[in-house]
């Protein structure tokens, strides 16, 4: 059967739907007005939150919402290689898409002329950043007491060959034979059920889309409790 | 540290509150259907058919009355330009300000990076209007004293009900200290020991703003940790200025 997959546990030993050990904390960096750590088994994201103040230049400001400006930065020895530190392509990229997944959930219009910054850092990398970008920055803006109609948690599905995973390591993203790897990013909101983050890269059936986003919709509900449970320390 | 049975439920962005009808939504609440939804970390506080979120971080909500410290900034022909933190500027116009100030004489009265306390006039949409032009003292340029900086939302606390953690504070210390309601805490007197002394029992009402029963564990920390050589000064009558909004 061509359907049937080849694996029976991932390079990591661990089952389709397993998530990789997860560790979640607020109040990490001292001098922002919010932020969060979450690390996701080698990938590690740090999000600060300074704001909301007031926008300048004048000619950026939106009298009727506030803007939400994420700052999303690879450091230079967070993989193998040591990357060109700075901005680049991919970091503007996702920067931009993490500002659109977070600006649903927060209450812009509460906050005319204002921006937030949202500085996102990854001192890790081992694939899924862009969506431990987002679990943290969606932490360091509720401990920054932005006004927020609710959570938003993040994960990347994957498929290797014929299999569908969550939370897909560097290894299972790099998988070459078969139908070669597949990786969906998604952010979803658990209380409302939107998802506002969707990016695809490689390809997947119609039919097995749907069975990705359900796994999906499974992880961040668990990633929710987590974020959740982690914010409720808050002393 | 506080344990949990003293600790209040915090709520996070997104949790359910209340459900039904039986519930009106207050402050940082929203209604989706028929929930009552926070939108803000914070403790849950009803008032009747009222629920609320009492905020515990983020920056500073300004509010008409309130007492502020601030700095600085810039200044023009009609005033100056204050930052008192929070998402908008403030700004102090010479008309607001005690005495008469010619224009050129603007940077000598208060200077760029200057700390001074003010009344909070007006809040409008996005700005603030101060005012010096007050009554009661205490307000104008800051000369000595040391300057503690909180989270505002901390604030309620170390004023307590009615001004009585902060009376504790400056009987036990024997400092004069000015709260500005943005989180600025201005601490002057005539020892050091005392100034230190107020800023560390500040600090302690920060780390245990969540507990219940926190004036009689104030009190008792005030007893255990004031420094012998304190000398014990009359003690200072409260002050009004920093008595509005307080806890109620």
């Amino acid at each position: 059967m061509a359907e049937k997959s080849i694996f029976t546990k991932r390079p990591d030993g661990r089952k389709m739907d397993e998530l990789r050990p997860i560790h979640a904390e607020i109040g990490v960096v001292p001098n922002a007005d919010g932020s969060a750590l979450f690390a996701q088994g080698d990938t590690i994201a740090i999000a600060a939150i300074y704001g909301p103040k007031t926008l300048n230049p004048k000619h950026m400001q939106n009298p009727e919402k506030g803007v939400v400006r994420v700052h999303y930065n690879m450091l230079s020895f967070s993989v193998g290689e040591r990357i060109k530190p700075g901005v680049s392509r991919r970091s503007q990229e996702i920067s931009k898409v993490t500002e659109w997944a977070l600006s649903p959930v927060v209450m812009l219009e509460e906050l005319p002329g204002t921006v937030i910054d949202v500085h996102i850092n990854i001192l890790q990398a081992n694939a899924g950043t862009r969506c431990a970008g987002i679990n943290a920055a969606a932490m360091a803006l509720a401990h920054a007491g932005i006004p927020m109609k609710e959570m938003i948690s993040a994960i990347a599905i994957g498929k290797m060959d014929k299999t569908i995973l969550a939370d897909v390591n560097k290894e299972e993203e790099d998988y070459d034979d078969g139908e070669g790897a597949t990786d969906m990013p998604m952010a979803y909101l658990s209380n409302s059920g939107k998802i506002s983050l969707l990016q695809l890269d490689g390809r997947i059936q119609a039919d097995r889309l749907k069975e990705a986003l359900e796994l999906g919709k499974e992880a961040c509900k668990k990633i929710a409790e987590i974020q959740k449970k982690a914010l409720k320390e808050y002393k | 540290m506080t344990s949990e049975k003293t600790r209040k439920e915090i709520v996070i962005p997104g949790e359910t509150i209340a459900e039904g009808d039986d519930f009106l939504p207050g402050d940082w609440t929203i209604k989706t259907g028929k929930d009552i939804i926070a939108t803000r970390i914070g403790i849950v506080e009803k008032q009747d058919r009222l629920i609320k979120i009492i905020p515990l971080s983020g920056v500073y909500i300004p509010r008409r009355g309130n007492t502020v410290i601030g700095e600085v900034k810039d200044m023009n022909h009609s005033g100056w330009t204050i930052d008192v933190g929070g998402p908008y500027g403030a700004f102090l116009t010479l008309k607001e300000t005690p005495g008469y100030v010619e224009e050129s004489d603007m940077e000598t009265v208060y200077g760029i990076g200057d700390l001074v306390v003010a009344k909070i006039l007006n809040v409008k949409r996005t700005g603030i209007d101060l005012t010096m032009k007050q009554r009661e003292s205490g307000l104008g340029k800051i000369k000595d004293g040391i300057i503690v900086r909180v989270n505002p939302h901390r604030v309620p606390r170390i004023i307590g009900k009615e001004g009585s953690m902060i009376r504790l504070i400056k009987e036990a210390s024997g400092c004069y200290v000015t709260v500005g309601q943005n989180g600025l805490i201005w601490i002057r007197g005539d020892s050091v020991e005392g100034k230190i002394f107020a800023k560390q029992a500040i600090e302690f009402i920060v780390e245990n703003t969540t507990t219940d029963g926190l004036t009689d564990k104030v009190e008792q920390w005030l007893k255990e940790n004031r420094p012998k050589n304190l000398v014990k000064n009359n003690p200072i009558k409260a002050e009004t200025s920093e008595m509005n909004g307080g806890m109620n």
